[in-house]
C-alpha cells in the first residue's frame, strides 16, 4: 500500500529543463510545489567536475548521465505489421535521467522555430494546395502563433544567456544574423561565440555562394553573464566535451546553472529525487488528477496528492504515463481515433564528410563547443519554393562539428579498410584536416497516421508494466527532403576546397540503432480540436483540465530546428497561463 | 507488489550503487564536498578476466586490428587487451544497466542487438571458437602462435562471413573487436589503454585540457602542446630510480 505525503498545490513530474522552468514560474507565484525527479540531484562540483568530466569513454559511449535501458526503455518496429523488439541498449536517442534532465548534458543548440512553422498546415495548403501533401500526412497547426511566443522564446534566452546574432530585430534585418528568422523583439543577450577555423571557412564559403550564413544560437556562454534570477554563469573554454557531458565551467545553459540555484532558495519548494512516478491518479469521475503515485529508490510506494498536475518527464515519458494513467482517449491508427501517442516525430539528419589536404589545413578539430559553427537557413521550412521539388520540409545545414574526440571522430575517407595498418594510417593523416559535422543537415520530420505510439503486447519494465511501443519509418517526402538538402550542403564544403566530399544520406528504413539526436516529439500533442489533440494550446489537458503536459510532446510535427528553445518557450507561455488565468478560476481554460 | 515485480526491481536495485537513495532537498542544495563517482584508475597488473590463453590471442588480435608501425605502438603496447580485460571484468562484461528482460527474439537489423549474450560471455565463447578454429586448421596452432599474414588471414574471414563459430555468431563478435580495441587505443589511460597516450599523441589530441581559449582564433595553426589525461602526464612526476 502506498503511504501518503502531505498534500501540495503542484507536484510536477520530471525536475529537467522544463520542470524546472515551471517549478520557478509556479513557486514564484506562491504555490507549494513539490517536483519528484526519477534519477539522482546531479551538481557540477560534485557530478562531473573539470578534473573527469572529459572521459569520452564514461560518458559518451558508456553514457553515464542517462537513463538505463534496465530503469525502463521501449520497443521498436519500423511497421504496423512487424513485432516490436526491446532497445537494450540506446541507439537513436539517449533519453536523460536525473535532475537538470536532456539541460545538462545537451548541446545548447537554441533556436527558434519559424512563423510559418505554426501554422504550419494552413500555410503550405494556401500556398501550395492540399493535393500537394501526401495523404497519409498528419501535420496540423498548433493552436498558437510565433508572435505569442515571441516573448516566452525572449525570456528563455535571455535566462540561459544565449551567444548569437540577432537576424530581425522588430522586423528590420540585422547583417550578419539568419534573415529568416521571426521578428525578435531585441537582441541575444550575449554576442557570438568565436567561431574555430573549419567554422568559419564553412561560413566564408557559403557566403561566397551566395548565401546568408550566421553563427549558431548557442547557450555556450561567449563571455561571463549574469542572468535575471541573479545566476552567474562563466566564459565557455571551447573544451570540445559538451553534449554528451556535463559542463565543468558552469559555462553551459543548463537548470544547474540558471535556475536551481535560485529555485532551491525559496521556502515553498521542495524536490525528491530517485523517484519514479509511476501514475498519475484521477478520482472516479475521470476528470481531475488527485496527484500522483511514486516508487523511490528503495522499492517503496508512495502517493502525493496535489492540486495541480505537472507532468514535464520528457516526450515519450509523457506520452508513456498519459497512456499508462489511462488519461485521454489512446491513439488507434486503423481507426483513426483517440490522440495520446499520435503524431509521433523524431528528425530527419544527415551529414556529409570531406577530407582535405592534410599539408594545407590544419582544423584543430578538438577546439570546439556544443553549440559552435556556422549555419545556413534558406532551406529550412518553407524558406525556399517546394514547388519544383515535390516535397515540404527542410532544415537548417551548417559545419556544426562539436568535437575531436577521438573514439567518435577520427574519420577515414570512404573505402579505407576498417582496420589494420591502412585504418590507422588514415586516421593519423586525416584527423586535422576532415571535417564531419555530426547533425549538419537538421531536417524536420513531418507527422504520418502510422507513426505513433502505443503500449507494448510483449515487453515490460522492471515494474512489469508494459514498455512503449514505437512504430516509425521515414516516409518519401523525409527521404526526398534529405537528399536535396544533403547535396545542397555538400556543394559548400566543395567550395570550401575539399578534395573529397563524402554524402551520408538519411534513408529508409529507420533504425533505431543510428544516432540522429533527442528530438522525439508530439505524441501529446496541442491544438485547438480535442478530437485531433491532447492538449489545448495553453498545453493543458482536454481531459483532466488539472493537468498541463510540458515538452516536445506537445509538437503536432518536427520542424527544421533542435527543440529545446521551443519547449521552453510553450513552458513559460503555459505557466503565464496558469498564474493569470487558471489559478483565478481553475477549469478548463478553452472552450472547445 | 506481485512477486515477479518484486523480483525484477530487486535485480535492478543490485545494479545501482549505495549512493542510489531517495533524498527530499529543501531549502539546500545536496551538495558534498567529495565527487560523487570520482573515476576508477585501471593499474597494470594481473589479468582480471582474461585467462592467460585467453590473453595471448586478445594482445595478437588487437595488435592485427592496430599493427604497430614505425611511430607509434600497435594496439598491444597501447594496452589494448589491458583495456578490455578491465571492461569485461566491469559493469561493461555483465551488460549492467542495459535492457535484458525476454523473450530474446532476432528482429531487423534496424531493431537493433537482440542477443541474450553479455559481451562477457560473448569474448569467452568466441575466443574458445577462435581457438578451436585455428588449432583444427592452421596445424595445431593457436591464433597467437601464427604469423601475422595468417592471422590476418583468419580476421579476415571472420570479418566476411566465412569462417563461422558454433555456438556464437563469429561476425558478431568482430563487430565488438572494431568497437571495442579503438576504444582502448583513445579512451583515457586511466581506463587501462593508450599507455603513454600514445593513440592521441599519433593524431594530435591533446587530451583533457579543457580550455582552448588561447586558440580558438589561431586559425590554421597547429595546436602545440602535449596531451594531457585525467591522471595527469608521466612527465609530472619525476621517475622513481
Ligand atoms: C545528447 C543530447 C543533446 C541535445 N542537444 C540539444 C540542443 O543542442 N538543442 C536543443 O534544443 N535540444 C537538445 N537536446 C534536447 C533537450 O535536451 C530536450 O529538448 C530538453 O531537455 C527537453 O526538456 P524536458 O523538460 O521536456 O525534458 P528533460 O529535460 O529531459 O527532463 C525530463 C526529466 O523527467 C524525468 N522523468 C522522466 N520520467 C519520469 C518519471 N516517471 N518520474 C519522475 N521523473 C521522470 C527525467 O529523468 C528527466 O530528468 C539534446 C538532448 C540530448 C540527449
Ligand atoms: S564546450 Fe563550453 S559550454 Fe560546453 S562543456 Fe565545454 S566549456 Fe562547457
Amino acid at each position: 500500500m502506498a503511504r501518503k505525503l502531505p498534500r501540495k498545490d503542484v507536484v510536477i513530474i520530471g525536475l529537467g529543463w522544463t520542470g524546472s522552468i515551471m517549478a520557478y514560474e509556479l513557486a514564484d507565484a506562491g504555490l507549494d510545489v513539490i517536483a519528484i525527479e526519477r534519477g539522482p540531484w546531479r551538481n557540477t562540483a560534485t557530478d562531473y567536475p573539470p578534473g573527469y568530466a572529459a572521459d569520452e569513454l564514461r560518458y559518451r559511449i558508456r553514457h553515464e548521465l542517462f537513463l538505463s535501458p534496465s530503469q525502463t526503455t521501449f520497443t521498436f518496429r519500423n511497421k504496423m505489421s512487424e513485432a516490436a523488439l526491446p532497445i537494450r541498449s540506446w541507439g537513436a536517442f539517449m533519453p536523460p535521467n536525473g535532475v537538470g534532465g536532456g539541460g545538462v548534458h545537451w548541446n545548447a543548440e537554441t533556436w527558434r522555430f519559424l512563423p510559418s512553422d505554426f501554422v504550419l498546415k494552413t500555410h503550405l495548403t494556401e500556398r501550395y494546395g492540399a493535393g500537394f501533401l501526401p495523404d497519409d500526412m498528419t501535420i496540423q497547426d498548433w493552436g498558437v502563433t510565433y508572435d505569442e511566443l515571441e516573448p516566452h522564446y525572449d525570456r528563455f534566452e535571455y535566462l540561459c544567456g544565449t551567444s548569437g546574432q540577432a537576424g530581425n530585430i522588430k522586423g528590420k534585418i540585422m547583417e550578419g544574423g539568419n534573415p529568416f528568422e521571426g521578428p525578435r523583439s531585441r537582441a541575444y543577450p550575449n554576442p557570438p561565440q568565436d567561431q574555430p577555423f573549419g567554422h568559419t571557412l564553412f561560413g566564408k564559403a557559403a557566403r561566397e555562394l551566395g548565401y546568408k550564413p550566421f553563427p549558431q544560437p548557442s547557450g555556450n556562454m561567449s563571455r561571463p553573464y549574469q542572468n535575471p534570477l541573479g545566476i552567474r554563469l562563466g566564459p565557455c573554454t571551447y573544451c570540445g566535451f559538451c553534449e554528451w557531458f556535463g559542463c565543468g565551467n558552469y559555462s553551459k545553459a543548463s537548470p544547474q546553472t540558471t535556475v536551481l540555484p535560485a529555485l532551491v532558495r525559496k521556502p515553498n519548494f521542495t524536490a525528491r529525487d530517485n523517484s519514479e512516478v509511476t501514475r498519475i491518479n484521477v478520482d472516479s469521475s475521470g476528470k481531475r488528477a488527485t496527484g500522483v503515485t511514486l516508487v523511490d529508490a528503495s522499492g517503496d510506494e508512495w502517493e502525493q496528492p496535489a492540486d495541480l498536475v505537472v507532468l514535464s518527464a520528457y516526450t515519450i515519458f509523457n506520452v508513456q504515463l498519459l497512456l499508462l494513467s489511462g488519461i485521454g482517449k489512446a491513439y488507434d491508427p486503423a481507426a483513426n481515433t483517440g490522440v495520446i501517442g499520435r503524431n509521433f516525430t523524431h528528425q530527419t539528419i544527415s551529414d556529409v564528410v570531406s577530407f582535405f589536404d592534410p599539408a594545407k589545413f590544419v582544423f584543430n578539430p578538438f577546439i570546439a563547443s556544443g553549440a559552435i559553427g556556422m549555419c545556413i537557413d534558406e532551406f529550412n521550412g518553407d524558406n525556399f519554393d517546394h514547388g519544383p521539388h515535390g516535397f515540404v520540409g527542410g532544415g537548417y545545414m551548417g559545419n556544426v562539428q562539436t568535437n575531436g574526440r577521438p573514439i567518435e571522430t577520427t574519420p577515414v575517407p570512404p573505402g579505407t579498410p576498417l582496420w589494420g595498418a591502412e585504418w590507422k594510417k588514415a586516421v593519423k593523416e586525416n584527423y586535422q584536416s576532415a571535417i564531419k559535422p555530426g547533425t549538419g543537415v537538421h531536417g524536420s520530420m513531418y507527422s504520418y497516421r502510422d507513426v505513433y505510439v502505443d503500449l507494448d503486447p510483449t515487453y515490460k519494465d522492471r515494474f512489469n508494466r508494459p514498455l512503449a511501443r514505437i512504430t516509425m519509418d521515414f516516409h518519401d517526402n523525409e527521404i526526398k527532403q534529405n537528399k536535396f538538402l544533403t547535396d545542397k550542403f555538400a556543394e559548400i564544403f566543395q567550395a570550401m576546397g575539399a578534395r573529397q566530399v563524402h554524402k551520408e544520406y538519411r534513408k529508409a528504413p529507420y533504425d533505431i540503432t543510428k544516432y540522429q539526436t533527442t528530438h522525439l516529439c508530439g505524441g501529446a500533442i496541442m491544438g485547438t480540436d480535442p478530437s485531433t489533440s491532447a492538449l489545448n494550446r495553453y498545453l493543458q489537458s482536454w481531459d483532466v483540465p488539472n493537468l498541463f503536459v510540458t515538452g516536445a510532446s506537445a509538437f503536432p510535427q518536427n520542424a527544421g530546428y533542435n527543440p529545446t528553445g521551443t519547449v521552453a518557450a510553450l513552458a513559460y507561455w503555459a505557466a503565464d497561463a496558469i498564474r493569470s488565468k487558471y489559478l483565478n478560476n481553475p477549469g478548463q481554460l478553452i472552450n472547445a | 507488489m506481485q512477486r515477479r515485480t518484486f523480483l525484477a526491481l530487486a535485480a535492478w536495485l543490485v545494479g545501482t550503487t549505495s549512493l542510489t537513495r531517495a533524498t527530499v532537498i529543501h531549502n539546500h542544495v545536496p551538495w558534498s564536498p567529495h565527487p560523487n563517482s570520482p573515476p576508477e584508475i585501471e593499474r597494470l597488473g594481473p589479468w582480471q578476466f582474461f585467462t592467460l590463453d585467453e590473453a595471448r590471442a586478445m594482445e595478437a588480435i588487437v595488435d592485427r586490428i592496430i599493427p604497430p608501425d614505425a611511430e607509434t605502438p600497435g594496439g598491444k603496447i597501447a594496452g589494448c587487451a589491458v583495456f578490455i580485460d578491465r571492461q569485461l571484468k566491469g559493469p561493461y562484461g555483465s551488460n549492467q544497466g542495459l535492457y535484458t528482460l525476454g523473450p530474446h527474439t532476432k528482429g531487423t537489423k534496424q531493431q537493433g542487438p537482440q542477443s541474450a549474450l553479455t559481451h562477457a560471455e560473448l569474448y569467452r565463447t568466441a575466443l574458445a571458437a577462435l581457438d578451436k578454429h585455428c588449432k583444427s586448421t592452421q596445424g595445431g596452432k593457436s591464433f597467437a602462435e601464427l604469423d601475422a599474414a595468417a592471422q590476418d588471414d583468419v580476421l579476415r574471414k571472420i570479418e566476411s562471413g566465412e569462417v563461422k563459430f558454433d555456438r556464437v555468431d563469429a561476425q558478431g563478435f568482430f563487430s565488438a573487436l572494431l568497437k571495442d580495441v579503438p576504444e582502448g587505443f583513445f579512451s583515457d589511460p586511466i581506463h587501462g589503454g593508450n599507455n603513454d597516450m600514445v593513440g592521441w599523441k599519433m593524431i594530435g589530441f591533446p587530451g583533457i585540457r579543457y580550455d582552448y581559449r588561447d586558440w580558438v582564433n589561431r586559425h590554421n595553426e597547429r595546436y602545440p602542446y602535449p596531451p594531457v589525461s585525467i591522471a595527469g602526464r608521466a612527465d609530472w612526476t619525476p621517475a622513481k630510480s
